[in-house]
Formats: structure tokens, C-alpha cells, sequence
């Protein structure tokens, strides 16, 4: 967490001493390729390590669903939070 | 169909990385624990950069917002909806699946901490096994949350993909948040949501643990 918050915090500080300049412009294409590599390296991580990968058949189906629930019930709550406390609008948008 | 394009680049790294990995076709370096540290480090700075040259912060220090209570909506609706699994999988206690559900897809803390906490209580097999169903399915929420993200934004608003999100809402989702919603404006939102979630994770499984 601390080194999320330094790293945001570094990010801010550069951000604003460099907003005039057109370096900024290239964050959001920068951002994007870091995404990609990150889903690159984390796909790689995950099928060099057989024996996740063996687990799979055990008990993919069963943390599948798991994944599923808690998905759903993220939505549900924000939902109902909109609904009950935002008056049904669009949220951060 | 503009939401798949925008995954779609993301889930075909994915997967080559996946096909790479098993088939050990990848250098060892690009395996090391720092990389993705240092990737995840660049996208917040990164984040932080687009925050700190737009004029968001000034209307971010516009007091309390209830929208900083969506953490808690997302606690709730996950351990809420994970509960169900006790209905689905025998074996499996109501304190097993709230564990597995209190990941919020941080699957490397998760995986660990059940694995650790758990082994007092009922062994080191029983222990390791939750471990991987928690590993699995925290692994798997977040990829949902990236495949699906612009869906769940457009469907639900910024508020519903930031939830789904989880845990990864503060990095690995965070441009995506950002760039569905079009507004820079959800980024502190969805970091204090990260954040807070961050904070429950070890909280909520010592408590079921």
C-alpha cells in the first residue's frame, strides 16, 4: 500500500511540474502498453507454474464460480447503493 | 462492440503469456517477482501523472463524498454473494467461502494468507487446498474485471467497474476505469477503493480463517 501511495504521490508531483509540457500527452499510450506487458508477464507467470496449472481440473470450475459471485455481488451492492443513495444515476461517470 | 475492442489487446497478451508460460518458452527474468511489481509501480505513477496535470485535485479536496462508501458496497455484495457457495459446494464451510470471497481479487495476499492462517485450524492439506481455490478464483476475478470492464462501466457506470474491480482497481484496472468512464475524475475514487479494500483483506480473512 505505501508503495502505491509513493508511487502515486511521485506520479502527482511529476504530473504537475510537467503539465505545460507534451510529455503528459504520452501517459495515456504509455499507460496502455504497461497494461498489455503486465498481462503478458502475468499469463506467462501463471503457465510456467504447473502445478496451478495441474490444480485446474480440481478446482477450476469451483473458483470460477467463486470469481463469479463476487462479481455479481459487486454489482448487486453497487446497485442497490445507486439506487438507495444516488438517486439511480450514473454513478462516477 | 467497442468494448471488446478495447480487451481485446489485453486478453491476447494474456493468453500468449499463458501458451508461452506452460510451454516454458519464456526467459526467466520475465519471471521474477519484480517485474510485475515494477509494471504495477509505473502504472500508478503513471495515473498520478494524469492527476497531477488536470485540475482534479482541486475538486477533489471538495470535502465528503458519499461516494467513498463504495468499498464497503463491494465488501458486502462479495461476501454477500460468495456465501452462496455453501448452498453449491459440499464440503465447503461458510467460513471457507467468505475467505475465498475476501480476496476481492488481491489473489497473492489471499492465496497466502488463507494458506498460512488456515493451517492452524485444520491442517496443512485442507489449508493448502482453500489456498488454491482462493488463488483460482481471485485470479479469475480479475480477469473478468479486465476482460469486462468497458461492459460492466457502460452497463453499470464507473461505480459498478470500479467495484468489480476489486482490489485492482488502484492499478491493474485503473486506466481502463479511467478511460471507459472518460473522466479523470473516478481515479481518486477508484485508489481509495483500492486502498480501503487493501486494508479489509487481511482483516476479513483472519476473521473467517
Amino acid at each position: 500500500m505505501f508503495r502505491i501511495l509513493f508511487f502515486l504521490m511521485a506520479g502527482i508531483g511529476a504530473g504537475y511540474l510537467l503539465r505545460r509540457t507534451r510529455l503528459v500527452k504520452f501517459t495515456g499510450q504509455a499507460t496502455r502498453i504497461a497494461v498489455v506487458a503486465l498481462l503478458f508477464v502475468f499469463g506467462a507467470s501463471i503457465g510456467a507454474n504447473g502445478e496451478l496449472i495441474g490444480s485446474l481440473s480440481r478446482f477450476g470450475a469451483q473458483a470460477a464460480i467463486f470469481a463469479l459471485l463476487g462479481v455479481a455481488g459487486s454489482l448487486f451492492a453497487v446497485g442497490m447503493a445507486r439506487h438507495l443513495f444516488f438517486n439511480g444515476k450514473g454513478g462516477a461517470r | 462492440m467497442n468494448a471488446i475492442k478495447e480487451s481485446l489487446p489485453v486478453f491476447a497478451a494474456f493468453a500468449t503469456g499463458l501458451v508461452l508460460g506452460a510451454g516454458n518458452m519464456v526467459p526467466s527474468w520475465l519471471l521474477s517477482h519484480d517485474l510485475p511489481m515494477v509494471l504495477l509501480s509505473l502504472l500508478v505513477f503513471m495515473a498520478g501523472m494524469g492527476l497531477g496535470a488536470g485540475d482534479d485535485l482541486r475538486t477533489m479536496a471538495h470535502g465528503f463524498n458519499p461516494k467513498l462508501l463504495l468499498p464497503l458496497c463491494t465488501v458486502i455484495g462479495s461476501l454477500l454473494f460468495s456465501a452462496a457457495g455453501v448452498l453449491l459446494f459440499s464440503g465447503r464451510s461458510l467460513a471457507d467461502c467468505l475467505a475465498v470471497g475476501s480476496g476481492f481479487g488481491y489473489y497473492s495476499l489471499s492465496s497466502v494468507l488463507i494458506a498460512d492462517l488456515k493451517s492452524v485450524t485444520a491442517g496443512p492439506e485442507a489449508a493448502t487446498e482453500l489456498a488454491t481455490v482462493a488463488l483460482l478464483a481471485n485470479i479469475v476475478r480479475e480477469m473478468v474485471a479486465i476482460m469486462f470492464l468497458p461492459l460492466f462501466s457502460k452497463v453499470g457506470g464507473g461505480m459498478a467497474a470500479i467495484s468489480v474491480a476489486g482490489i485492482n482497481s488502484m492499478d491493474v484496472c485503473l486506466p481502463m476505469i479511467v478511460r471507459c468512464a472518460g473522466d479523470r475524475q473516478v481515479i481518486p475514487q477508484a485508489l481509495f477503493h483500492g486502498i480501503a479494500l487493501e486494508v479489509s483483506v487481511p482483516m476479513l480473512i483472519g476473521a473467517f480463517c
